[in-house]
C-alpha cells in the first residue's frame, strides 16, 4: 500500500468499489448460466434451495389453488350431466376396447410362449395432476403434484389419455417439472405409423412441432399420424404423438414437416407418468451340466 | 433522510427486518403461478430497487444476487438468469440513489422504468444465447406495469418510517 499517487489514504475501510463488486458478481452468474444451461451441474444446488423455498411456493400458490377449486365446486348440474352421458358412452367405447385388448394380449402371451422368449416388461406408471405452468417464459414447462418420493424421475415419459404430452425434466422430492413436447428443447424419436418411417420431432414455437431432417423426398403425407419409435429406450415405442400438418418439399435437401400434437399438450391437467421399461434381464450363466437348456447366444 | 427536497419531514430510519420483510414478501409474489399472463410485475426487482435507492448502504449488489437466484429457483428458469438481471439492477439503482431522491414520485419512476427495461432485456439474451425461442413483445409489459408500481408501493414501504418517535395518544397515528 503505498501513498506514491495522489490519491488520500481512505479514512474508512470500505471494501471493493462497487464496479469491481459488479463485474465479480456479474461473471459468478455467467459462470453458473454456462454450468446449469450447458453442462447441468448445478442440479444438486437447485434440488437444496428448492426445499428450502418449497413452504413459500405452496403459500404462493394457495390462492390460485383457492380460485380453481371454487370455479370446480360451482361447475353446474347441467355440465357435470352432460359429462357422465359422454363419459358412459365413451366407457361402453373402452369396454369393446378392452375386450379386443384382452383378446389381443392373450394372443401375444400365446405367442411370446411360442417364441420362447422373456415377457415384455412391466411398466410402472403414476397418476399426477398439473399444478400449474412453469412461469418462466422462455420454454413450456409445468410442474406436477408427483416427485422423487413417489417414483417419479427424470426421463420418464408423460402421457394423458389421448397420447404423450411431455418428459420429466427434473423430479424435486414431492414436485417435477414436464417439459412439454412444443419445447424447442425436447426431441422425441417417432415414427410414422403408415409406413414405419422414423425421424425425431423437435418443438417448432406456438405449439407447434416439427420433423426435423427429413429428406424432400420421403414419403410423408399431411394427416400421417406419428408415434414413438421406443428407439431412444426411454419411450415405450407406439404412443401417439402428433399429426402432420403440413408438408413443405421447396428446398433442396429436406422437407418442412410441421405437426399438431395429438394431445392438447398445453390444456391437459391428469397425466400419468409412465416409467422406463425395465432393464432386460441379464444374459443367464452358460451351465455346463444341462447343455440342452442354455439359450442360444445373440449376435452383436 | 427526506422523502423528497419539498417535505421537511424527517423520517425514522427502516428497520432491517422490515427491510427483509418486504423482499420475502415480494419474493413470495413471484412465486404465484400466473402462467404465461402477460404484464405481471417483477415484484423482487421492484422491492430491491427500492431498497437500493432509500437504504444503498444495506441492500446492494449481494442481495440481488442471493434474490435472483431464489427467484431462479422457484420459476424453474436458468440458474443465474434473474440473479444476474438483479445484480446489474442494484448496481444502477445504487449509482442513481443520491440523483433520484430529490425527484417526486413519478419522476423517480421515469427513472426506474428504463432499468427494469434493461434487465428484462438482458434476461431475454441470455436465454436467447442459450437457444430459447423469443417470448414475444408482450414479455417488456411487465417493465411498464413494475414502474406504475413505484408510486403506490413508495407510500407503503415508507409507512413505518413516517411514525413519529414519541407516541402522542391526541394523535390518530
Amino acid at each position: 500500500m503505498s501513498l506514491a499517487g495522489h490519491q488520500s489514504p481512505p479514512v474508512f475501510k470500505q471494501g471493493p468499489t462497487p464496479l469491481v463488486r459488479l463485474l465479480v458478481l456479474v461473471s459468478v452468474c455467467l459462470a453458473m448460466l454456462v454450468a446449469d444451461l450447458r453442462f447441468r451441474y448445478l442440479e444438486v444446488v437447485r434440488q437444496g434451495l428448492s426445499v428450502a423455498t418449497w413452504p413459500l411456493q405452496m403459500a404462493a400458490a394457495a390462492p390460485v389453488d383457492f380460485v380453481r377449486d371454487a370455479a370446480v365446486y360451482f361447475a353446474t348440474l347441467v355440465e357435470v350431466q352432460q359429462d357422465n352421458a359422454e363419459l358412459r358412452r365413451s366407457q361402453l367405447d373402452a369396454a369393446q376396447r378392452l375386450l379386443r385388448f384382452e383378446q389381443l394380449e392373450r394372443d401375444n402371451a400365446q405367442l411370446r410362449e411360442l417364441l420362447q422368449m422373456a415377457p415384455a416388461p412391466g411398466v410402472r406408471s403414476v397418476a399426477a395432476e398439473v399444478l400449474y405452468d412453469a412461469p418462466d417464459p422462455f420454454s413450456r414447462k409445468v410442474i406436477l403434484d408427483r416427485g422423487s418420493q413417489h417414483g417419479v424421475a427424470a426421463g420418464m415419459a408423460v402421457v394423458n389419455a389421448q397420447g404423450m404430452i411431455g418428459q420429466v425434466t427434473r423430479a424435486y422430492p414431492v414436485q417435477a417439472e414436464v417439459t412439454l413436447l412444443t419445447d424447442k428443447d425436447q426431441a422425441v424419436p417417432v415414427q410414422v405409423a403408415r409406413n414405419g418411417l422414423r425421424g425425431v420431432l423437435f418443438g417448432a414455437g406456438l405449439g407447434r412441432m416439427e420433423l426435423r431432417f427429413t429428406l424432400s423426398g420421403v414419403d410423408v403425407l399431411p394427416g400421417d399420424r406419428l408415434e414413438t419409435s421406443g428407439l431412444d429406450g426411454i419411450f415405450l415405442a407406439g404412443l401417439p404423438v402428433a399429426e402432420v400438418v403440413s408438408v413443405d418439399r421447396e428446398s433442396q435437401t429436406f422437407a418442412v414437416v410441421l405437426c399438431d400434437p395429438v394431445a392438447a399438450v398445453e390444456r391437459t391437467t391428469q397425466v400419468l407418468v409412465l416409467g422406463r421399461a425395465e432393464a432386460p434381464p441379464s444374459r443367464p450363466q452358460p451351465q455346463p451340466q444341462s447343455p440342452a437348456l442354455r439359450r442360444p447366444e445373440r449376435k452383436g | 433522510m427526506q422523502p423528497t427536497h419539498r417535505s421537511s419531514r424527517i423520517l425514522q430510519p427502516a428497520k432491517n427486518w422490515f427491510v427483509f420483510l418486504s423482499l420475502f414478501v415480494a419474493l413470495g409474489l413471484a412465486y404465484i403461478p400466473t402462467g404465461r399472463l402477460p404484464g405481471v410485475p417483477d415484484w423482487v426487482p421492484l422491492v430491491l430497487a427500492f431498497w437500493c435507492i432509500r437504504e444503498p448502504l444495506r441492500v446492494g449488489m449481494g442481495t440481488a444476487f442471493v434474490f435472483g437466484l431464489l427467484v431462479d429457483i422457484g420459476q424453474g428458469a436458468a440458474m443465474g438468469q434473474h440473479a444476474l438481471a438483479y445484480v446489474v439492477l442494484a448496481y444502477l439503482a445504487t449509482s442513481i440513489a443520491r440523483r433520484v431522491l430529490w425527484f417526486p414520485p413519478l419522476q423517480q419512476a421515469l427513472h426506474i422504468l428504463p432499468m427494469f427495461f434493461l434487465t428484462q432485456l438482458i434476461m431475454v439474451l441470455v436465454r436467447l444465447v442459450a437457444g430459447a425461442e423469443f417470448p414475444g413483445w408482450w414479455y417488456f409489459l411487465s417493465s411498464f406495469t413494475s414502474a406504475a408500481l413505484w408510486i403506490p408501493l413508495h407510500f407503503l414501504l415508507l409507512l413505518p418510517q413516517y411514525r413519529p418517535v414519541d407516541r402522542d395518544d391526541n394523535r390518530p397515528i
